[in-house]
């Protein structure tokens, strides 16, 4: 189950599995035959047709089955952007506009879309966080009590890791009348999620965070809320998303959950030990070292921490320069300086913020690679700081 | 000339098309952890930097089919997704410019639907006729834009008929009106030219699993010369030049410019081939009596071969053909029996919309196919005729229109 690393060049570590995982061989060779011999729309009637059809149906079953769900509560999207999209902008269609409430640490494809509704004339309540992540309670209750439409809330973040409790809050919100979206995307497949439990009505999925294949996600939905198509046209999913169904990817989705379902335990575990191992060595060897959100419960992969007076773009640059491929923050918000909003939302001082580099582990990361790491960023910072050590080479 | 043909016989080119090899090959590269499996999007490290340069690498394949600048393609995940993007975009941009559109009654679902969706925001839409042979009349399309016209629509091939616009024509009739122009092109590219430098087109969408690329991508045209801006439908982390929001993947873009890099390079080829068959296919059938062609061969890609064999029932002849795989009516809407709408546009009875097929052949169909298919579908309609009381008033002289049915 657990290949030895073989991304990439063998010298080079991978450690930014939030931004995106490689695809899992056995995803690879479910996914194969519909980019070959399999390619029916599987809208047509023919026979072709009707076994792409037959393959969707097995994968919606799987992805249906990652979350607790029946599958015909599956809307398959493009990916996890468009699900959190169709949530909030379909919701938000069915109703003239009035509030709608969101943690300040929400993944850009949460807090866009309600930027964007705000200047369509609805309102935005915001929940804060505490130092350690954890949402407000105050901040909740003034929100809820102003009776929002919706409240987008996810299920652990992809900077900090942070786990978020979404059940209590989930049915406080539905007390107060609101639709609950749970972005799950960087939770599925670290921790076990259900639908139910959850209390979402929306939880939006991504196929490409769970060693599937990137253009295809997910909108879990509960069927009595109504909501808006945004992509119309020839009625596909139900009249919820249209155009023809990327029957590969589909299918390579099903296959990354089923397998994420099955291997979850085992994962964690694994990715938990070395992410302590990981955080003991920074805390011996890195004097200083602040690791964020370290006292709320986290992903067990993600390990977001700052060495103060280190710049974290230069720390960057200087770890892939040595074979290290790690980030600060998300993905998404790089080709900015802006400091993460979410360790803004925390109060963490922007020094501090731009110093943050956040790695996250991989179910196939070793403990040598995790070692090679914590060396290398030793050596650089060492380097940084002036004290002349040897910048580390990661030999093959 | 191999004799082990794949069964069913293939001619549903028009509702997707199997992913070239040297597509797959590609597109293998990038799924594999040996291979490129960054985000694109990631800045820090060569796994999201050559992610990245393999995105522009195919985003130049795919501007240089239709000459325009790589900076003007946005990727989306199909042309679905790009038609709502173009039409809703657009509309929600400029509304309080006007809010008047002008589409066609043939054009896919995918802008048809867009349309009644912004109906029901309060745009007006005005759904142009088609000729009977499907193309628009021009001087009709001119006579409908109005001073709060904002968009025109029209799709430059057509799935079903495979007839071509003069969409060249068109833009010289809205660009001196301040009108935008949106081309769904996702059954021409790679099939007929498109030259953007010249065409004053000013939005078009693709697909790539039309063009033996994947399903799941495509991509959308905007100019950038007259400069044309839109509201983005998919908010998030501003990918695309913040016109489309959400992880690039590598793979399917790959896909998408690989194919329409062969495109490009085998057009006339392919477009010969595919002629040469469609003519093969027609004259094996022309004989027979009461056969109409739904289109115009002389305006239209040779892809697509649409038929009317008048008295034999669509839905049976299909079953009938069970070893061809073809449509009647595009994939989109063949799950209802309605007759398609297309046809109907056209001004077709409802019995001739009923009883027609449509063959879309490609790339990789053969002579052998076009043969089989031609025998199985003249066995076809002599059977089903055969069974077909219409068919027997028919031969007898008997003027169907006139007939006085009695309800029992």
């Amino acid at each position: 189950m657990f290949d030895s690393a073989t991304h990439g060049d063998p010298g080079v570590v991978y450690l930014d599995n939030n931004a995106t995982t490689a695809l899992d061989q056995r995803v690879l060779a479910a996914m194969l035959p519909y980019l070959q011999a399999q390619y029916g729309n599987p809208s047509s009637g023919h026979r072709l047709g009707r076994q792409a059809r037959a393959a969707v149906d097995r994968a919606r079953q799987q992805v249906a089955a990652l979350v607790g769900v029946h599958p015909s509560q599956v809307v398959f999207t493009s990916g996890g952007t468009e699900a959190n999209n169709l949530a909030l902008k379909g919701v938000a269609q069915r109703h003239s506009p009035g509030l709608m409430a969101s943690s300040v640490v929400e993944h850009s494809s949460v807090l866009a879309p309600l930027a964007a509704l705000q200047g369509a004339g609805w309102e935005l309540a915001r929940l804060s966080v505490d130092a350690d992540g954890r949402l407000l309670e105050e901040s909740l209750q003034a929100a809820l009590a102003r009776k929002p439409v919706l409240l987008a809330l996810m299920a652990a973040n992809n900077e900090t890791g942070i786990v978020y409790n979404t059940g209590p809050v989930a049915q406080q919100a539905r007390d107060a009348g609101a639709v609950v979206l749970v972005d799950a995307v960087q939770a599925a497949g670290k921790l076990p999620l259900d639908f139910a439990t959850s209390g979402a009505h929306l939880m939006s999925l991504s196929a490409h965070k769970i060693y599937g294949p990137k253009g295809i996600g997910a909108l879990v939905v509960d069927k009595a809320v109504d909501m808006a198509p945004l992509v119309h046209g020839g009625g596909h999913e139900k009249g919820r998303r249209a155009g023809t169904e990327n029957v590969a990817a589909i299918v390579g989705f099903g296959r990354a959950a089923e397998l994420a379902a099955a291997e979850l335990e085992a994962r964690r575990r694994r990715v938990g030990e070395l992410r302590e191992h990981l955080e003991s060595r920074l805390v011996a060897e890195l004097p200083g070292v602040a690791i964020f959100g370290q006292r709320a419960e986290r992903l067990p992969n993600t390990s977001f921490f700052a060495l103060p007076g280190l710049d974290g773009e230069t720390l960057l640059m200087t770890l892939d320069q040595s074979g290290i491929a790690v980030s600060s923050g998300s993905a998404c918000g790089t080709g900015d300086v802006e400091p993460s909003h979410v360790l803004m939302a925390m109060g963490v001082e922007p020094g501090l913020a731009r110093s943050a580099i956040r790695a996250s582990l991989g179910k196939d990361t070793t403990r040598d690679e995790v070692d090679r790491f914590v060396d290398c960023l030793k050596a650089q910072a060492q380097a940084l700081q002036g004290l002349g050590a040897m910048a580390c080479a990661v030999s093959g | 000339m191999s004799t082990n043909i794949q069964r069913p016989i293939y001619m549903d080119y028009a509702a997707t098309t199997p992913v070239d090899p040297r597509v797959a090959e590609k597109m293998v590269q990038y799924l594999t952890p040996d291979g490129e499996f960054g985000n694109p999007a990631s800045r820090s490290h060569p796994y999201g930097w050559n992610a990245e340069a393999a995105v522009e690498d195919a985003r130049k394949q795919i501007a240089d089919l239709i000459n325009a600048n790589p900076k003007e393609i946005v990727f989306t995940s199909g042309a679905t997704e790009s038609d709502n993007l173009a039409i809703k975009g657009v509309a929600h941009f400029y509304a309080k410019k006007g809010k008047h559109i002008v589409t066609s009654k043939t054009e896919h679902k995918a802008v048809l639907d867009s349309c009644r969706q912004l109906e029901r925001e309060g745009f007006e839409v005005t759904y142009l006729d088609p000729e009977p042979n499907g193309l628009i009349d021009l001087a009709k399309l001119e006579a409908a834009l109005r001073e709060d016209t904002i968009l025109v629509s029209i799709m430059h091939v057509n799935n079903e008929l495979g007839v071509i616009q003069d969409i060249a024509a068109i833009g010289e009739l809205t660009r001196p009106r301040g009108i935008l122009f949106h081309v769904d092109a996702a059954q021409s590219a790679g099939k007929t030219e498109i030259d953007l430098s010249t065409m004053k087109v000013d939005l078009m969408s693709f697909s790539a699993h039309k063009i033996y690329g994947p399903k799941g991508i495509g991509a959308l045209f905007v100019r950038r010369k007259p400069r044309v801006r839109l509201e983005a439908q998919m908010h998030g982390g501003g990918h695309e030049r913040g016109m489309r929001s959400g992880t690039l993947a590598t793979h399917q873009i790959v896909g998408m410019g690989e194919a329409f890099r062969i495109a490009r390079a085998e057009l006339e080829k392919d477009r010969a081939h595919i002629t040469r068959l469609r003519d093969r296919l027609y004259d094996g059938v022309k004989d027979l009596e009461e056969v109409y062609i739904n289109g115009d061969m002389a305006q239209g890609v040779p892809n697509v071969l649409n038929i009317s064999f008048n008295f034999v029932e669509g839905e049976s002849l299909i079953m009938s053909l069970k070893d061809i795989a073809v449509s009647s009516g595009s994939a989109c809407t063949s799950a209802s029996l309605e007759p398609s709408y297309v046809l109907r546009a056209l001004g077709r009875n409802d019995e001739l919309a009923h009883s027609s097929i449509r063959f879309s052949i490609g790339r990789f169909t053969t002579e052998e196919e076009i043969d089989h298919a031609i025998s199985h579908v003249r066995k076809a309609i002599a059977k089903l005729r055969e069974l077909s009381p219409l068919w027997d008033m028919y031969k007898e002289g008997i003027d169907l229109s006139q007939v006085k049915w009695a309800a029992h």
